[in-house]
């Protein structure tokens, strides 16, 4: 695994996303700041094929870390990729993490 | 491994799709003997109404090399050599395999009648077969269908949709739709269809086709004629089996490839799945078996344990835009069954319902003209949900909603009714569990009882339950917010107010627990923007997508830009600045239902540039992405029209202009008509004003969408500054007190005292909030700034409007737009 510098911590708003292009795939990345965590997923919802999870609201449910798509709403847990309210796909899950102040994701080499 | 499958169809596609997403080693080679790689004949008929067939494609060649699928187009398989385990192609290509899957489909079965070969007599199967009608089509004016099934139903709605200006379905059975509807339900259908140019002729069989080298008509077996110029077979399917057949390997007496429940042939290293498989004695002609079929046989490959059982062939559809279903066993008879029947044919209603000789469940039923009840008596039937003792409540309805329909409410369900049918949970253990373990919310439930785990088609009979239960327990169903907030939205607001806070974290940290959701962030989002009226931008995160970029986001990522347009009235220079924007991002433009220009397909980056233009010109935000004041609608009014009897214009702009981005719980949508006449349908807004000779009469909670509702008349014969007064009041009162997303029509249903309540607050003041609610309008009328304004001069902000934050200058590769009428549009999701 390859660690890629995807962008600075003031990039991705506290407690939101942004989308990082990484050659032709689009991660979303999260920085949960509210619980002091950062996440990072495909930015494809695989409810209706479309590239916006990032824009998405995170939250919890029942103390598990989410994302809603912005389109309908398809929770998914951002720890496993999990689909909560529904039986769609899993999203892939990037590793991650902060190191002064930059944003590292593990991509596959 | 080496797995060679046969067809290209959607089930030969889907096999390969649901193969290659397993992690198992194996060379996939694929004979298909159309030019084109699969795509979706179920929706077939769309081609007549300007689809391309590209839009059908459900894969592309390159999504076979990336798969390192070997794709053979036009190439079918003529031989197959069990023995050797090889195939041999039309072009002579041969390849050995481990395995070998047959998905060649079916073919249309065209019965021997003379003359068929003629030219205008067509079937309806391919995309080259549509094509050839559709260019034939444009010489006939009358055609007609073969068949009365629901294919040859789809037929005739694509000749109707052609243009043609009489139709005939011909059915040789007593009925069309034979295996879905019966007697009594075709009539309706017919009747239905009758009324659109299409003419249902049943117990009629061809005999022979008139016309020299093209149709010109056909002859019937009773001797009667039809002349047309065109004809559609659509009698049925046959199933591709001829391979199999010459292979040695079991077919039906009918037709069809033998298969046991892995869909294995008589040889176990070939399978069939599709159209052409034969499953105990049925061929099953819809799509989802098919695909269950494909994943069935992937399964055998993979060593998983999945076997195909009976399928349920309950369907709903529109045919002709009439809805159409039929569930369970529709045409179950006495002594087996009761039915009950309702037929309405004023209304054009037919429902059948077959309830168990003992009178405790349902087996199934049909429903044509109406059936917004299918999937809760699909429910009944497949959960076997016993039957409450006045079944005929069921269909008949009580002229509400189907919720509020006595005979459906769980609540008189017994015990034993299994209302989780993949967990088999009845309702008996669900509230003894809520009772017992003091559950109070939905999660519980599912988590203690496991019921609404599976398909989560109970979930709304499971959030009945734990109210009705909570209920005889003495305990207060609280209206709360969610799970972050034991408060409703009106206690919230009235804390926050108390408080003085000013952001979400405050908020959440003070009242709430946890970390906030997509439900509670925008609800108290558009709190505190109607109590501040603060930029929204300063908390962006909270924001739904739609505000937290100040546009409507649709299919495709992209969004749509509605500028304000008060009143409806613009001038001549604004309307080429729109156009003049529009051509420069390549937008496509609509005028909107509320008397404004939509520009559609912006991407996030461009944005802030349009609006700088749009600033520049004097154009304002429009809200039109807000939960806020959208537009007001006018009419011309007494300026121009000869009928008028005051200026709406001017009202209306007035009105526009002072209650303009205003957040509340809902969108709010206004009107003003100059007349009687009401053009601008003020009646079906939120608050809608209509002149009189001597002044204006006001109307609230009035609403357009799926239930639509007249405004109610609050006030006669108000001058201007009366009227807008009690706007301020009637708008204040629904702010503080609405649940989220609650429009002013439902929120005045579950006012008690209704309008005659409303008026007493409004007129009378009778709360004594008047003068508070009047002053706290004023303040936000006084603090209102274009939020677009803001937005572009705050380059913190406008940074945020980027696809790819580590690459701002760069549009989102992914987002298509496909040409339509000369402009564009989003390109469909899958």
């Amino acid at each position: 695994m390859n660690w890629f510098l995807a962008c600075t911590e003031q990039d991705v708003p506290d407690n939101g996303g942004a989308c990082i292009k990484y050659k032709n795939e689009q991660i979303a990345v999260f920085n949960f700041k509210r619980r002091g965590e950062w996440y990072a997923t495909q930015n494809l919802c695989p409810h209706r094929q479309q590239m916006v999870l990032s824009r998405g609201i995170i939250g919890t449910q029942e103390g598990e870390p989410k994302v809603a798509c912005p389109f309908h709403k398809k929770n998914y847990s951002l720890q496993s990729g999990k689909c909560l309210n529904g039986s769609e796909q899993s999203l892939k899950i990037y590793p991650i993490k902060v190191e002064n102040g930059m944003v590292y994701i593990g991509v596959e080499e | 491994m080496k797995i060679i499958v046969v067809g290209n169809g959607m089930v030969g596609y889907k096999f390969c799709e649901k193969l290659t997403s397993q992690s198992i080693k194996c060379q996939i080679t694929v004979f298909a003997e159309e030019t084109r790689p699969a795509y979706d004949r179920v929706h077939l008929s769309d081609l007549v109404n300007g689809k391309s067939p590209e839009e059908l494609s459900m894969s592309s060649v390159e999504w076979y090399r990336e798969r390192g699928i070997t794709l053979h187009l036009a190439d079918p398989v003529l031989h197959i050599d069990r023995c050797d385990q090889k195939v041999t192609s039309f072009s002579g290509i041969e390849a050995y395999y481990d395995y070998l899957v047959l998905a060649t489909g079916s073919a249309p079965f065209v019965p021997s009648i003379q003359g068929v070969e003629k030219d205008g007599v067509f079937v309806y199967r391919t995309i080259e077969d549509i094509e050839q009608l559709t260019s034939y089509a444009k010489k006939a004016q009358i055609g007609a269908v073969i068949g009365g099934g629901l294919l040859g139903l789809e037929a005739a709605k694509a000749l109707l949709d052609l243009g043609l200006e009489e139709i005939h379905v011909i059915e040789s059975a007593p009925r069309l739709m034979p295996r879905q509807i019966d007697d009594r339900g075709s009539q309706m259908l017919k009747s239905k269809l009758e009324s659109m140019r299409i003419r249902v002729h049943t117990n009629k069989v061809t005999n022979r086709i008139i016309g020299n080298e093209c149709i010109s008509g056909v002859q019937f077996a009773d001797g009667s004629e039809l002349f047309l110029q065109m004809l559609i077979i659509s009698a049925g399917i046959k199933p591709r089996d001829e391979l199999a057949v010459k292979a040695g390997l079991s077919v039906g007496a009918k037709g069809g490839i033998i298969v046991n429940e892995k869909m294995q042939t008589s040889d176990k290293n070939i399978f069939a799945i599709g159209e052409c498989a034969l499953y105990e004695g049925m061929i099953y002609g819809l799509v989802a078996p098919g695909y269950e079929m494909a994943e069935v046989a992937v399964a055998q490959l993979t060593q998983a344990n999945k076997r195909f059982s009976y399928y349920d062939m309950s369907t709903k559809l529109k045919l002709v835009g009439v809805d159409v279903a039929s569930f369970g066993n529709p045409f179950a008879c006495e002594p087996e069954c009761k039915t009950l029947i309702l037929e309405d044919k004023n209304k054009g209603i037919y429902k059948r319902i077959n309830i168990s000789a003992d009178g405790k469940y349902l087996i199934g039923g049909i429903l044509v003209g109406e059936a917004k009840d299918y999937n809760m008596l699909l429910q009944i039937t497949k959960n076997k949900i016993l039957l409450p003792p006045n079944p005929e409540d069921l269909i008949l309805g009580t002229g509400g909603e189907g919720k509020e329909n006595s005979a459906t409410k769980i609540t008189d369900l017994p015990e034993e009714a299994i209302v989780c049918s993949c967990e088999s949970v009845n309702k008996g253990s669900i509230c003894n569990a809520i009772i017992a373990q003091n559950i109070e919310s939905i999660e519980q439930v599912k988590k203690c009882t496991k019921a609404g785990t599976g398909c989560g088609g109970c979930t709304p009979l499971l959030q009945e339950l734990l109210t009705a239960t909570m209920k005889t327990q003495g305990k207060y169903v609280r209206n709360v917010l969610c799970e972050h907030f034991q408060y409703s939205r009106q206690e919230i607001l009235d804390l926050i107010k108390l408080k003085g806070f000013r952001t979400y974290d405050e908020v959440l940290d003070t009242i709430g627990k946890g970390d906030g959701c997509e439900i509670c962030k925008p609800a108290i989002a558009s709190i505190l923007a109607s109590l501040w009226n603060e930029m929204i931008l300063k908390q962006d995160t909270i924001q739904d997508t739609n505000d937290r970029f100040l546009a409507n986001i649709q299919k495709g990522g992209t969004y749509s830009v509605v500028p304000r347009i008060p009143g409806g009235e613009i001038s001549p220079d604004k309307l080429i600045v729109i156009g003049q924007i529009a051509k420069k991002y390549g937008l496509y433009t609509k005028i909107t239902g509320g008397q404004r220009i939509d520009l559609f397909g912006a991407h996030l980056s461009d944005l802030p540039l349009i609006w700088e233009e749009l600033i520049a010109a004097g154009f304002e935000s429009g809200h039109a992405y807000g939960k806020a004041m959208r537009t007001v609608k006018s009419c011309i009014g007494s300026t121009w029209c000869r009928f008028g009897v005051q200026d709406s214009v001017s009202f209306a702009i007035r009105i526009e202009e002072r209650y303009k981005g205003i957040r509340a719980p809902h969108k709010l949508k206004s009107a003003v008509s100059g007349c009687i006449r009401e053009c601008a349908e003020a009646q079906s807004k939120d608050f809608g004003i209509i002149a009189t000779e001597k002044g204006w009469n006001l109307y609230v909670c009035g609403n357009g969408g799926t239930k639509p509702q007249h405004a109610l008349l609050l006030a006669s014969d108000l001058d201007e500054e009366t009227c807008i007064r009690y706007i301020d009041r009637f708008l204040m009162f629904y702010i503080k007190t609405a649940d989220p997303l609650t429009r002013t029509a439902t929120w005045l249903n579950k006012m008690e005292g209704g309008i005659n309540y409303l008026r007493n607050v409004v007129v009378n003041d009778s709360l004594g909030m008047a003068a508070q609610w009047e002053a706290e309008m004023q303040q936000l009328v006084n603090t209102f700034k274009c939020e677009w304004k803001e937005a572009i001069n705050d380059p913190q902000i406008r940074k945020r409007f980027c696809h790819f934050v580590n690459a701002p200058m760069e549009k989102d590769p992914t987002v298509e737009f496909v040409p339509l009428r000369n402009q564009v549009k989003a390109k469909d999701w899958k």
